[in-house]
C-alpha cells in the first residue's frame, strides 16, 4: 500500500470523531475532538499559498522539474539567450504566479525564477537574490507592524530549490558560497539535477560527497523533521513505515537523511513504457521514468515538498528565518535611534536622555514607517 | 658565373626505375623514428576528460581525481609510450585542472594560452639555434585540443565561447559534447545545431577535416557533419547479448560506447586516430606554429623586406641589430657615467661650501671670544686700579690718623709748656 495513502487515511480518522465516540462511551463526551475538523474546514475555505524559489545555472532542468512537480506548464514563451549575450549577464528575478486547485483545496503558487545565475564569466554577484528575499521579509514586517492587518499578503520565500550539476565531483565554490549566503534566510533544499547521467554507484558517491561537504562548510540546509515524541503511536509507526519505504529497494533501513540531496530528473513529455503512459525521457538505450523510484528521487522530492512538508516549510520560514530577520531589524533600529539621540544629546538637555530610557521598543511613529526604514536601509548599506 | 635554366619538361619512362618506393622509404624512416602526438584536454572538473582518453586509447592511464577548490587553472601533463603493431607512439596528454571552478573566471584562459605558446617558443628557439637538431627534437607542441562542452541542454556556456575564441588561432580545436548520455536524440540534434551556429556567429574557427583528398575526403566530409561529437566514455565491460562491450549500465538500460546509435565515440576515434592524426600534426606545424613564429619575429623587429624592397638575410639583420644594441649600450654607459661625474661634482661643491661656512663661524666665534677676553682684562685692570687707589687712601688715612694722634699728644705738652 502506498505510504502516502496510509498517511491520508490516518488524518481522515482524526477528522471523523464518530469512530472515537464508540471507544469513549464511558466518559462524558465534551466535543472538542472535532477541532481538527473545524480547522480543516476553515483552512480549505481560506486557501493556501506557497512561494518556491528555484536557483541554479541555466540548462539544469529547473523549469522542467517545476513543470513535472506541479503537472502544469508554467513557462510559456520563454526566451533563452545565446552564450554570447550572456557573457556579462547579471542575475534577474522573475515571478510566476498560478492558482491551482485539487479536490477543493486551492493553492496560490508563486515560483521565483533566477535567470542569469552562474551564466556570466564572473559570477560573484547574487545580491539581487538575497535582496529579493530580504525585501519580502521587510514588507511583511512592515505589514505586520501596521495598523490595518486584515489583508497581509505573504510573499516571503518559503523554500529554495538549489540545483547542483551532476557533472562534477561534488560541490563547487560557487555552490558553497551561494548556499552560505542564503542558508540563514530561506530553507534550502539542494538537488542533484539531470540525474540520468549518473549510474546508481555514481549517484551514491556524489550524494555522500555532497553531504560531507555540506557538513564541512557548515551549510544549514533544510532538515526534514523527525516525529515528535508526543505524537500518536500510530502516527509514529506510520512515519517509520514512510521512512522505510523511502529507502533504496535493496536496503529498506535507509532513512531519509541518507537520500539527500535528492537526485532528480524532470520531463515535460509523456512516453509509453511497460504498457503505460508515463512521464519520462526516451533514449535509444532505454526509457527513464520520472516517477520510478529506482530511476530517481523525484517521487521522494514531490512527497516531501508537497504532500507532507509544505506546511512545515512555511512554518520554519515564519518561525525561524522571519523571526531572525525581525529581531535583527529591531536591534538595528534601536541602535540607530540611540545613535541619533546621542548626537542630539550633546546639544539638548537631559530630557532627551529620559526619553531614551523609557521605551526599549523604537518610538518610531508607525504611521510613517517608510522614512525611518529607509534611513535604516541607508545606514545598513553604508555599513 | 652565369647559370642557364632550361624550361622544365616531363619525360616518359621506358622501363621500371624504382623511385616509386620513395613513399615507402619515408614511411620506413618515420616508423623507425617513432611518432609523437600531443593532446590537450580542456574542460570542467569531472566532465570526463580522463575517462574519454582512457577509452580512446583502450588503456588506463593513471589519474588523480581533482577537486573543485583550485584557486587557479593549472595544467598537468603526462607522457606515455604506446606501441601498436610495429608503430611506436609517444603520446603526451595535457589536462586542465580546476578549469571552470573559480567564481571569477577571467584568469582561466591565461595559463592554457601560456602553455601552448611556451611549447611554440621552445621550438622556435631550437630552430634559431646555430647548432640545432630538429630531426631529433622532442616535439611538445600541442597538436590538438579537445574542448569538452557540458551538456546543459540549451547552449554553450559563456566561458566556453570566450575560451574557444582565444584558442582557435593557436591550436586545432575539436569541440566535444561530454556525458552525452544525458540527452535524447532530438535534444542532441538541437544542441549540436545551436552550438555550431553560435561558434560561427562568434567567429570561432574549429578544426575542419580536410576533404580534398579522394581517399579520405568522403569520410571526412561525413565526419564534419557530426561536429561537435557527442561522446560517452567508459572503461567498464558490460555483457550485452553474448559479447562484452564497453558500456555504462543504468537501471533503465545500458549505453554502449561503441554503438553509433548511442553516441559519436566511434566517429571521434576514427577521425582522431585512424584518419587524420598526421594532418593534425601538419596543420599545427604549418599553420599555427608559422603564425606564432611570424608574430614573434615581427615583434623582435625582423622584417622580410626593408623599405627598398631588397631581401635581407638573417645574418645581416642579426649583425645590424647587434651593432645597434652595443652602440646603445655604450651610449647609455656614457650618459650614466656623465651623470655620475656631475653628481660627484655637485656633492663636492656642496661639501666645500659647508666647510667654508664652518670656518667662518669658527672665526666669528674666535673673535667674539677674544673680545670678551679683552673686556674682561680691562675690567680686571680697572678693578686693580681701584683697589690700589683704595689701598693708598687707606694708608694715607691711617697716616693722617697717626699724625693726628701724635699732634694731640704733643699739644697738651705744648699747652703745659705755655702754662709754665
Amino acid at each position: 500500500m502506498d505510504a502516502i495513502m496510509l498517511q491520508e487515511k490516518l488524518v481522515e480518522r482524526l477528522l471523523c470523531p464518530r469512530v472515537r465516540t464508540a471507544r469513549q462511551k464511558e466518559k462524558q463526551y465534551v466535543g472538542f475532538a472535532t477541532l481538527p475538523n473545524q480547522v480543516h474546514r476553515k483552512s480549505v475555505k481560506k486557501g493556501f499559498d506557497f512561494t518556491l524559489m528555484v536557483a541554479g545555472e541555466s540548462g539544469m532542468g529547473k523549469s522542467t522539474l517545476v513543470n513535472s512537480l506541479f503537472l502544469t506548464d508554467l513557462y510559456k514563451d520563454r526566451k533563452l539567450l545565446n552564450a554570447e549575450e550572456r557573457i556579462n549577464q547579471t542575475v534577474e528575478i522573475i515571478k510566476h504566479t498560478v492558482d491551482i486547485e485539487e479536490k477543493g483545496v486551492k493553492l496560490k503558487l508563486t515560483i521565483v525564477d533566477t535567470p542569469g545565475f552562474g551564466d556570466a564569466v564572473n559570477n560573484n554577484d547574487w545580491k539581487p537574490i538575497t535582496d529579493y528575499i530580504d525585501q519580502q521579509f521587510e514588507q511583511y514586517f512592515r505589514d505586520e507592524s501596521g495598523l490595518n492587518r486584515k489583508n497581509i499578503q505573504d510573499n516571503r520565500v518559503h523554500c529554495c530549490l538549489y540545483f547542483i550539476p551532476p557533472f562534477g565531483h561534488g560541490l563547487r565554490p560557487v555552490d558553497v558560497e551561494f548556499m552560505k549566503a542564503l542558508h540563514e534566510k530561506v530553507n534550502i533544499i539542494p538537488l542533484i539535477a539531470k540525474a540520468d547521467c549518473l549510474t546508481p554507484t555514481e549517484i551514491k558517491k556524489l550524494k555522500d560527497r555532497i553531504r560531507e561537504e555540506i557538513d564541512k562548510f557548515g551549510i544549514k540546509v533544510y532538515q526534514f523533521p523527525e516525529c515528535d515524541s508526543d505524537e500518536d503511536e500510530e502516527f509514529k509507526q506510520l512515519d517509520k513505515e514512510l521512512k522505510a519505504n523511502w529507502g533504496q529497494n535493496n536496503n529498506p533501513s535507509l532513512c531519509v537523511q541518507e537520500c539527500t540531496p535528492f537526485a532528480v530528473i524532470g520531463s515535460n513529455t509523456v512516453v509509453e513504457a511497460r504498457g503505460q503512459r508515463v512521464r519520462g525521457r526516451l533514449y535509444p538505450w532505454g526509457i527513464v521514468e520520472v516517477e520510478n523510484q529506482s530511476h530517481c528521487d523525484f517521487v521522494k522530492l514531490r512527497n516531501m515538498l508537497i504532500r507532507s512538508h509544505m506546511h512545515d516549510l512555511k512554518d520554519v520560514t515564519c518561525d525561524v528565518h522571519y523571526e531572525n530577520y525581525r529581531a535583527q531589524c529591531i536591534q538595528e533600529m534601536t541602535r540607530f535611534v540611540s545613535l541619533c539621540e546621542k548626537e542630539s544629546d550633546e546639544e539638548k538637555s537631559k530630557l532627551a536622555q529620559d526619553n531614551r530610557m523609557e521605551s526599549p521598543i523604537p518610538i518610531l511613529p508607525l504611521s510613517t514607517p517608510d522614512a525611518d526604514t529607509e534611513k535604516l536601509i541607508k545606514m545598513k548599506d553604508e555599513e | 658565373m652565369v647559370i642557364k635554366n632550361e624550361e622544365m619538361r616531363s619525360l616518359e619512362l621506358s622501363g621500371q626505375v624504382g623511385f616509386n618506393s620513395l613513399p615507402h622509404q619515408v614511411v620506413r624512416k618515420l616508423v623507425s623514428q617513432g611518432f609523437c602526438f600531443n593532446i590537450l584536454c580542456v574542460g570542467e572538473t569531472g566532465i570526463g576528460k580522463s575517462t574519454l582518453i582512457n577509452t580512446l586509447f583502450n588503456t588506463t592511464f593513471e589519474n588523480e581525481e581533482a577537486d573543485h577548490y583550485e584557486q587557479e587553472v593549472k595544467l598537468r601533463s603526462q607522457t606515455y609510450e604506446l606501441q601498436e603493431n610495429t608503430v611506436k607512439l609517444k603520446l603526451t596528454i595535457v589536462h586542465t585542472v580546476g578549469f571552470g571552478d573559480q567564481i571569477n573566471k577571467d584568469e582561466s584562459c591565461k595559463p592554457i594560452l601560456d602553455y601552448i605558446e611556451a611549447q611554440f617558443e621552445k621550438y622556435l628557439e631550437e630552430e634559431l639555434k646555430i647548432k640545432r637538431s630538429l630531426s631529433n627534437y622532442d616535439d611538445t607542441r600541442i597538436h590538438i585540443c579537445l574542448y569538452f562542452i557540458a551538456p546543459t541542454g540549451h547552449t554553450l556556456k559563456t566561458l566556453d565561447l570566450v575560451m574557444m575564441k582565444k584558442l582557435d588561432s593557436k591550436v586545432n580545436i575539436i569541440p566535444i559534447i561530454a556525458k552525452a548520455d544525458i540527452m535524447s536524440k532530438t535534444e542532441l540534434g538541437n544542441l549540436k545545431m545551436k552550438i555550431m551556429t553560435e561558434l560561427q556567429s562568434y567567429g570561432v574557427q574549429i578544426y575542419q577535416f580536410p576533404n580534398e583528398d579522394e581517399e579520405v575526403g568522403e569520410i571526412n566530409s561525413s565526419l564534419n557533419a557530426h561536429l561537435p561529437f557527442a561522446v560517452v566514455g567508459s572503461m567498464e565491460d558490460v555483457k550485452i547479448g553474448n559479447r562484452m562491450v564497453k558500456a555504462r549500465s543504468y537501471p533503465w538500460g545500458a549505453v554502449q560506447v561503441e554503438n553509433e546509435e548511442h553516441c559519436d565515440f566511434v566517429h571521434l576515434r576514427e577521425m582522431l586516430l585512424r584518419v587524420n592524426m598526421d594532418d593534425l600534426r601538419e596543420q599545427t606545424h604549418s599553420r599555427h606554429y608559422e603564425l606564432y613564429r611570424r608574430c614573434k619575429l615581427q615583434e623582435m623587429g625582423f622584417k622580410d623586406t626593408d623599405p627598398d624592397s631588397q631581401s635581407f638575410s638573417l645574418q645581416e639583420m642579426y649583425e645590424a641589430k647587434r651593432r645597434e644594441f652595443l652602440k646603445e649600450l655604450q651610449h647609455r654607459e656614457e650618459s650614466m657615467r656623465q651623470m655620475f661625474v656631475n653628481k660627484v661634482k655637485e656633492t663636492e661643491a656642496e661639501l666645500k661650501e659647508k666647510e667654508k661656512e664652518l670656518h667662518e663661524r669658527f672665526e666669528v666665534l674666535k673673535r667674539m671670544h677674544q673680545e670678551e677676553k679683552r673686556n674682561l682684562e680691562e675690567k680686571r685692570r680697572e678693578l686693580e686700579e681701584d683697589m690700589n687707589a683704595f689701598n693708598r687712601r687707606k694708608v694715607a688715612a691711617e697716616m693722617l690718623m697717626g699724625q693726628a694722634l701724635q699732634g694731640c699728644s704733643q699739644q697738651p705738652l705744648k699747652k703745659e709748656k705755655d702754662k709754665k
